[in-house]
């Protein structure tokens, strides 16, 4: 038996792949708890489905390259990966749409660009991006919370509904499906309703939608536990949670009646999740303090636009993938000042 | 000069070493555009090709009595005359196809490939090897086209050469391949977004394949032409 000794600082090693994803995971995991209290099984089937084809789709791809398999698998990026992308879509999306999402992300805009450090682009957005622009219907067909459904889905009711896409006997779609908060308030706004109209929906709970707000809230909490456990800096997810905050609050001060308080922008569809687990993806987001800044202020500022005035309810992921695209030019121009060096570029 | 070996070089060169499209990346804007189905690509290829050949030709003609000063001028405005000629062709033939590909046949004009060719090779070459190239060229832009077109139909829609009749008549009915109503394709692909991941994997592919070919050539050693053809000699005999 040999006893390794290490010398003083004795500090946990944080830099660690496998460490770090382990505390996005754990990081997740009141969200993930949020999600299956509010909107039943198919949160969980949906979220070990992803796993077993992100595992299995990265073994493929490593053997095929010649990479080897373990670390790669072992790093749990890929597990990450698909649990990002399971929360995001729907709990009843079809298996084989979360086969194609994973294919996508794990395939194309992973391994194709080099496996994890070199994709340009936030693997589980990207198949979310992918997914809704091919098959929208599925993928925005939500469940209603659990208090204001009418019927919840038992355990084998939401497996039978996501393997062979049969519903429960006597119900159809319109009976066990609803609009989410985010889509009901824009497709009223778009009837010119005024808020406080629309807010006498039983859907509406103190800020956000019922069910959702709370879902919010513990990713909220999450995020508090990766800043706490220094997973992440507090840099993306202030900005992108400020710049939202700071545009919706102007428009909410402007005009209260057509444009939503900024509480039920920051507590509504993926804007927390986005803010402290996405945004901050290592390896495609912006890299210096700065930028990081700017990264997350953009990323905020697109979601607030998109909702507004774009083509779809929420954005999180086209904003992610946007600054995605930009990260490198942003990381360019704030390089940090060398000590000792001047000011100006040479 | 052009012997049987010559046009192997510019149907080689054409079709694959030197494609348009997957290759030298040229045409990009109408090969992204109007890949939407195999029967668009295919018409816009053929399109394409003819511009391309009588081009060529012309500008091959010309090639001495055009001063170098003037010759890009020159070349685009016979290129255009070409263009015309063909819009109001397709517009008069098939017209239906014409109303699918609209502004993209005008735009032939500003095909980077056609001029590229124009002043790479038919500006410098006899007429019969300046044709030879431009239908080489053409061909290999056609059928980039029309395998992008196809894949992404078939992954958008899970149809094939739907609504083929519109350019090959009648008879090319049964051509149309079809996975059913009931077929959830990708909308992705007939997107704008796929046609920049499909013709990235389309060079993808063919770049994997170039390098099988050369890995498989190193392994077998190279042998120089007189070998082989002695070798295939000595199996003749």
């Amino acid at each position: 038996m040999s006893i390794s000794i290490a010398s003083s600082p004795h500090v946990a090693r944080v830099n660690r792949v496998d460490r770090v994803m382990l505390q996005v995971l754990a990081g997740l995991a009141p969200g993930v708890l949020a999600l299956t209290v509010f909107f039943g099984w198919g949160v969980l089937i949906n979220i070990a489905l992803a796993v077993v084809f992100a595992v299995l789709i990265e073994t493929a791809f490593l053997l095929a390259r010649r990479r080897p398999v373990l670390p790669a698998i072992g790093d749990l990026s890929a597990v990450v990966t698909a649990v990002l992308f399971a929360i995001s879509v729907p709990p009843a999306l079809p298996w084989w749409l979360t086969l194609l999402g994973m294919l996508f992300a794990i395939a194309l805009v992973k391994q194709l660009y080099g496996g994890l450090g070199y994709n340009p682009f936030n693997p589980a957005m990207a198949a979310y991006v992918f997914l809704l622009v091919s098959w929208p219907v599925p993928m925005t067909t939500w469940l209603p919370p659990a208090m204001l459904a009418e019927h919840a889905l038992s355990f084998g009711e939401s497996l039978q509904l996501i393997v062979s896409g049969a519903l429960p006997t006597g119900l159809d779609w319109d009976a066990i499906s609803a609009a989410t908060p985010l889509d009901a308030m824009r497709t009223q706004l778009d009837e010119h309703l005024s808020i406080e109209v629309i807010r006498q929906s039983p859907l509406w709970g103190l800020v956000g939608g019922r069910g959702w707000e709370w879902v919010g809230v513990a990713f909220l909490l999450g995020g508090l536990y990766l800043l706490w456990r220094r997973t992440i800096t507090w840099h993306i997810p202030l900005a992108m949670l400020a710049s939202l905050g700071a545009l919706a609050t102007l428009f909410w001060a402007i005009d209260p009646q057509s444009h939503p308080s900024p509480f039920f922008h920051l507590f509504s569809g993926a804007a927390m999740l986005g803010a402290f687990f996405i945004a901050t993806d290592p390896v495609t987001a912006s890299t210096t303090r700065r930028g990081q800044l700017i990264y997350g202020a953009i990323i905020g500022a697109t979601v607030f636009v998109i909702r507004t005035w774009g083509g779809y309810p929420d954005a999180v992921a086209f904003a992610v993938l946007l600054m995605n695209i930009a990260a490198p030019t942003i990381d360019y121009y704030t390089q940090p000042r060398a000590f000792g060096h001047s000011r100006g570029r040479t | 000069m052009a012997t049987p070996s010559d046009w192997k070089q510019l149907f080689a060169d054409g079709l694959w070493n030197n494609n348009q499209a997957l290759v030298a990346l040229l045409g990009l804007c109408p090969l992204l555009a109007t890949t939407t189905s195999a029967t668009n690509g295919l018409g816009m290829g053929l399109a394409t090709t003819a511009v391309l050949v009588l081009s060529n030709v012309t500008i091959s003609l010309i090639r001495n009595l055009v001063r170098p000063e003037v010759r890009l001028p020159v070349f685009v405005l016979v290129i255009a005359s070409f263009v015309t000629a063909v819009e109001l062709a397709v517009q008069a033939y098939f017209y239906e196809l014409y109303l699918v590909l609209g502004l993209f046949i005008p735009l032939i004009v500003t095909n980077c490939a056609i001029i590229g060719r124009a002043e790479a090779f038919a500006s410098k070459h006899g007429v019969k090897p300046a044709l030879l190239d431009g239908l080489a060229m053409g061909l290999g832009f056609t059928l980039a086209l029309m395998v992008l077109g196809g894949l992404r139909e078939f992954a958008g829609q899970g149809t094939l050469f739907h609504q083929a009749h519109l350019l090959l008549g009648d008879a090319a009915r049964g051509l149309s391949l079809s996975l059913g109503e009931d077929f959830q394709g990708a909308l992705i692909a007939i997107l704008p977004p796929g046609a920049f991941i499909g013709l990235g994997l389309l060079i993808a592919l063919k770049n994997v394949i170039d390098k099988r070919l050369a890995a498989r050539a190193s392994a077998q050693g190279i042998k120089t032409n007189r070998e082989v053809e002695q070798s295939t000699a000595a199996t003749a005999l």
